[in-house]
């Protein structure tokens, strides 16, 4: 039973393809976690806001993001929307359901950050004459991320693996291409094993890429 | 001038502050004195409105500090203060942290403000250590950072919150020489302090505080080699 052939001329052949595909899922992971980062930021400061509707705002949004699947935030967004007549591509729909995804985890890694934080500084801030937005941007954040930049980079890591999931409603990323160049060459084995290195090879770029900047970064 | 008028501040059940009333003239140092708890330092953070007030007036030049319709960003401006705790923001160099606030909240251009950061650095005594993170200076080093970069926005006032309580006693004189420095320029001074010598070289006039409520304030030699109250005695006495 253990006489399997492996055959990977023809996976060579679909390089292109995959190298294509996976490059997307790069695409739609450093966007994801771009755009999830600057709303869970914000998110993360309306939590802790005085106000009410601030508030539950970011507290339904963190709640439906982490409690309910990655694949029924995908689904929502294409076909649910799409019911309401708002009509993405799986590109858009991937993306937002993602980036909600990632808003809603990286706002509670966030706000653990914050708390991390003495609140004196906050009084050095505005003592200094900075409105809020000025003391989270210059004095807070940039301490926060460097507080929460492993759990920051494990989020990135989730994100990418995420990404996925956008076989489901079509999206050709690195597994939906996968899965149909498989289907094409009957060389189903050759095919996931050459992705599984591809998301390998991706993940462990981006995590370098992430330790560069900190080191850059966060040199004090 | 400074002028306080009632002011009451409760936290939870525990008044802190039960009525004070303070003018503060231009040129002159004022400090406050007390046990801890007795209020002095949250009436430093009510007249920079980082804590609101229950009751009572604060006006720093005429305006109402705590009326709704005050801009405290643009107050604050005019109003250094430095903290026990030094709060120096870590994450970034001497130079950077003194820069910071005349860049993004006066609009300055970088340039001008990092020159300004050195000038202020130097002053007090940081000229070799611009490139240095706070967390590479001593505590004296980072309040007197600290000192600087209130300087840097040019205030009208300045308020200390016991400055040097966090100091190893190796370390106090150096922040304090830079306090007579400033004294000596005229800036007008409002500090909570422990050190009576100190207060009683450089005030102009001294308050004592005692459970919310100031019990006795006036010229400072007069009053720490002759208090008049019973509490003033006794506290003088105590740490004396």
């Amino acid at each position: 039973m253990f006489d399997y052939r492996f055959q990977w001329r023809v996976v060579w052949k679909h390089w292109p393809e995959l190298l294509e595909a996976a490059l997307l899922t790069l695409q739609i992971t450093v966007l994801s976690v771009v755009f999830g980062l600057m709303i869970g930021m914000v998110l993360s400061v309306w939590r802790k806001s005085d106000n009410k509707i601030l508030y539950w705002f970011t507290a339904t949004w963190v709640a439906l993001a982490r409690n309910t699947p990655a694949l029924l935030q995908i689904y929502l967004a294409f076909f649910g929307l799409g019911a309401l007549g708002i009509h993405f591509s799986p590109y858009t729909a991937v993306l937002a359901a993602i980036t909600f995804n990632n808003a809603g985890y990286l706002a509670e890694i966030l706000r653990g950050g914050m708390d991390s934080i003495s609140p004196s500084q906050r009084g050095a801030a505005l003592g200094l004459g900075m409105k809020p937005l000025q003391m989270y941007v210059y004095v807070i954040f940039p301490q926060v991320l460097k507080a929460v930049f492993l759990p920051i980079t494990n989020q990135i890591v989730w994100a990418m693996l995420g990404t996925s999931l956008g076989m489901i409603i079509g999206l050709q990323e690195l597994t939906g291409m996968t899965t149909f160049l498989q289907s094409q060459t009957f060389r189903p084995f050759e095919f996931y094993l050459a992705a599984a290195v591809i998301y390998l090879i991706v993940c462990e770029t981006i995590l370098i890429f992430a330790r560069l900047v900190a080191w850059r970064a966060f040199r004090w | 001038m400074i002028k306080i008028e009632g002011v009451r501040k409760s936290f939870g059940a525990l008044e802190v502050l039960k009525g004070i009333d303070l003018t503060v003239e231009r040129g002159e140092v004022l400090c406050l004195i007390g046990g801890s708890g007795s209020g002095k330092s949250t009436l430093l953070m009510c007249i920079n409105a980082l804590e609101g007030i229950d009751a009572g007036r604060v006006e720093v030049d005429g305006i109402d500090v705590h009326a709704p319709q005050t801009e405290k960003n643009k107050l604050r401006q005019k109003m250094g203060i430095v903290f026990q705790q030094f709060n120096a923001f870590p994450h970034l160099t001497a130079r950077d942290n003194v820069a910071l606030a005349p860049r993004r909240v006066l609009g300055q251009n970088k340039v001008e403000t990092l020159e300004l950061a050195e000038h202020h650095l130097a002053h007090v005594g940081l000229g070799d250590k611009l490139d240095h993170f706070p967390s590479e200076l001593s505590g004296g080093q980072q309040q007197r950072l600290a000192i600087a970069r209130a300087l840097a926005m040019k205030p009208d006032y300045m308020l200390l919150d016991e400055v040097t309580s966090a100091l190893d006693p190796e370390l106090v004189g150096e922040v304090l020489d830079t306090l007579r420095l400033l004294a000596e320029e005229g800036i007008t001074m409002i500090a909570v302090t422990h050190e009576i010598p100190f207060a009683r070289e450089v005030a102009d006039r001294v308050a004592f505080f005692h459970q919310g409520v100031i019990h006795e304030v006036g010229p400072a030699k007069s009053l720490i080699s002759n208090p008049q109250m019973e509490r003033t005695q006794e506290f003088l006495g105590k740490i004396l």
